[in-house]
């Protein structure tokens, strides 16, 4: 990961959001408070009404918090209207305009701004080249594919220079080729701008590819924030664990707790090394999660044993679910190769070798 | 045997018939209904005016020279029908004045109703077509009622102190164009309504998150994109604002005579049906050059949905 100055460009402090009153009010955020840092692509992830597009809002100033403070480098914006904030969006249905050509659309901020004509054109010209659209600057928005609409929306938010700039889910109506061009297209941008993204997904393996550190979101609260790597790796609970990728869940007896580090003996009787999610002191029982592959499948006895029930083919590996004698699911996913089958056939008898520094005792 | 392209093809040919055979009710009715009195019409503005009405069937240029000529009696020089004119102005003006009244009131109206929700909305598109439920003479006497000396207006004012007397409103330009727009504001709020319901709201926080501020997000976005409505909805109060007979004479007291009024008394005691033949005419094409310079005018810039 490369050095991030540690100035923060947004902090959001103890944030609630109620929607409605009386009997229907819905909490949409709950006291969520999070930093982020100047210059990074920082990912809200989470379930569609975890209140990560709330937070985006709040920040934009489509909505006002109902409890806490919005900071944009110390200054508190949140009572501020969206007109009078240096942040930019991208919205997840572009929302361009459709009364006008795709150069009036991104000029359209600095228009607003009252920028000179000429600084508006040549400003223009140059977000125009920034996503290589130059040669449909005239044409209408309705006349050009969603790809196309997608850069114009960029453009169109990155013309006027904020601060920050928020994207709301701006890949889920592309399709999967493009979304994959589009990911790649946007590091580079946000790379070459040096403007802090924040950046709104449902999607974990787009958050995973793109982000800085992502914070996951579930039921108005953020449930943990860290690197890729941390989240997938090091998930602090259960719902972070289930939802970034695929997991195995194991309950286990837990000792010699210390230092990050426990001890944890799984039902088989195996006892096996676990890391320990940060500041967390674990209690007797806890869950164990293990990704699918880290584990390894062996005719032997291992630090599991079960049955083979089920082998899913992905064309890169291959999926084994196991029936684990003490009752539990187990997925193993192993990398295929080109000359030889996976080895196993169902109902087998197998045993499940848990490699070193793969589990991680979870919070709940 | 067919081919499949003969087979085609004279299933086409069935659709074509089909489809003229379908509107020929509609086509009839506006070929009889419409047209042909129109011709009536034409055709009666050059012929000489009947001793006791009717006409003539004598050809005369008369009464389209009289439309905004008149002869001097005694040397046979034409000057400007002066009254004709001041007529035509006062109700161009009326008409125009009205239109702009019911577009400030209606705009507002339409994005009010536009913006709430989807159930309260149709509430309110049900309270805008109440009117039409009743006759458009009881409307405006109900406006008399409300606006005239003794009516709920002056008794307020007077009760709260605000004036000492009643204002006179009723039998004046105000209260005519008070009753033009309380009539004619729903034919400019429906279509800008339906054309409002269609905005898509995203492109208003659009234009705030673009640093526009309210003001310019209404010129700059939203006004454009509901502009079909507008012209459209113009062009609903403005046709039949101009030709508007009952409102001006019940809350005008019939003081100041308006187009209608004129070209009634053509075929009524002017027993001048050629000149009425002619006036009418004459407000229609006065109608279409101006509803040509507005459409072209407002779709210069205009959008074009795709």
């Amino acid at each position: 990961m490369p050095d991030k100055p540690d100035r923060n460009a947004i902090e959001v402090v103890d944030v609630s959001k109620i929607f409605g009153s009386g009997e229907g009010q819905v909490a949409a955020l709950d006291k969520v408070s999070v930093s982020i840092r100047e210059n990074e692509f920082f990912t809200l992830l989470g379930p569609s009404g975890c209140g990560k597009t709330t937070l985006l809002r709040l920040i934009a100033g489509f909505d006002f918090p109902t409890a806490g403070g919005i900071l944009l480098y110390g200054q508190d914006i949140a009572p501020l209207p969206p007109f009078k904030r240096p942040v930019n969006t991208v919205f997840q249905s572009y929302a361009l305009f459709p009364h006008m050509t795709v150069a009036d659309n991104i000029g359209f901020g600095l228009e607003m701004l009252g920028k000179p004509k000429a600084e508006i054109k040549a400003r223009v010209a140059e977000m125009l080249k920034l996503v290589k659209m130059e040669a449909l600057a005239g044409r209408r928005t309705g006349q050009i594919s969603g790809g196309q609409q997608q850069r114009v929306a960029l453009a169109r938010a990155l013309a006027p220079q904020p601060k920050v700039l928020l994207l709301d889910e701006p890949l889920s109506a592309l399709d999967y080729k493009l979304r994959k061009e589009m990911q790649i297209e946007l590091k580079r941008l946000q790379h070459e701008t040096g403007i802090t993204f924040i950046f709104v997904t449902h999607d974990q393996e787009e958050a995973l590819t793109m982000s800085d550190r992502i914070a996951v979101m579930s039921s108005g609260k953020i449930l943990q924030v860290g690197s890729p790597w941390d989240i997938y790796d090091k998930p602090a609970e259960r719902f972070v664990a289930d939802f970034i990728g695929e997991t195995n869940f194991l309950t286990a007896a837990i000792s010699g707790a210390g230092s990050g580090k426990a001890r944890a003996t799984l039902k088989s009787g195996t006892t096996i090394e676990a890391t320990v999610a940060e500041g967390f002191q674990p209690k007797d029982n806890a869950t164990v999660v293990v990704r699918p592959e880290h584990a390894k499948l062996t005719k032997d006895k291992g630090d599991l044993s079960g049955t083979v029930e089920n082998i899913v083919y992905f064309g890169t590996d291959t999926h084994i679910h196991v029936h684990l004698d003490s009752g539990e699911a187990f997925t193993v996913r192993q990398q295929n190769t080109r000359s030889a089958g996976c080895g196993f056939e169902r109902g087998d008898k197998v045993g499940i070798m848990i490699g070193n520094d793969a589990a991680q005792v979870l919070r709940d | 045997m067919a081919t499949a392209e003969e087979v085609a093809k004279a299933a086409e040919r069935r659709d074509v018939r089909d489809r003229w055979l379908l509107s020929a009710p509609a086509l009839l009715v506006i070929l009889f209904a419409a047209t042909g009195p129109l011709l009536i019409v034409l055709v009666y503005s050059f012929l000489t005016p009947g001793a006791y009405g009717d006409v003539k069937w004598q050809f005369s240029g008369n009464a389209w020279t009289s439309v905004f000529l008149e002869r001097d009696i005694f040397d046979d020089t034409l000057s400007l029908a002066a009254a004709h004119v001041t007529i035509f102005w006062r109700s161009i003006k009326l008409a125009v004045v009205t239109t702009l009244a019911t577009l400030a009131l209606g705009f507002p109206t339409a994005y009010f109703m536009a913006t709430r929700s989807e159930k309260t909305r149709d509430l309110w598109l049900f309270l805008i077509t109440i009117p039409f439920w009743t006759n458009l003479l009881i409307r405006t006497f109900a406006v008399l009622q409300i606006i005239r000396n003794e009516g709920i207006v002056n008794t307020i004012l007077l009760k709260l102190g605000i004036v000492s007397a009643p204002v006179q409103i009723l039998y004046t330009d105000t209260a005519i164009l008070i009753g033009m727009a309380y009539v004619y504001l729903p034919l400019m709020v429906l279509p800008i309504y339906a054309s409002m319901e269609k905005l898509d709201f995203r492109l208003v926080e659009a234009g705030y998150d673009l640093y526009a501020t309210r003001f310019k997000v209404l010129r700059k976005i939203i006004f454009p994109l509901v502009k079909p409505g507008v012209i459209a909805g113009s062009i609903l109060v403005f046709i039949p604002a101009l030709g508007a007979y009952v409102t001006p004479s019940v809350l005008g007291g019939g003081k100041n005579m308006m187009l209608s009024n004129l070209i009634e008394l053509q075929f009524g005691q002017g027993r001048n049906w050629p000149l009425g033949s002619a006036l009418s005419i004459t407000v229609m094409i006065i109608v279409m050059v101006a509803l040509l310079a507005y459409v072209r005018n407002a779709g210069k810039s205009g959008v074009r949905h795709g």
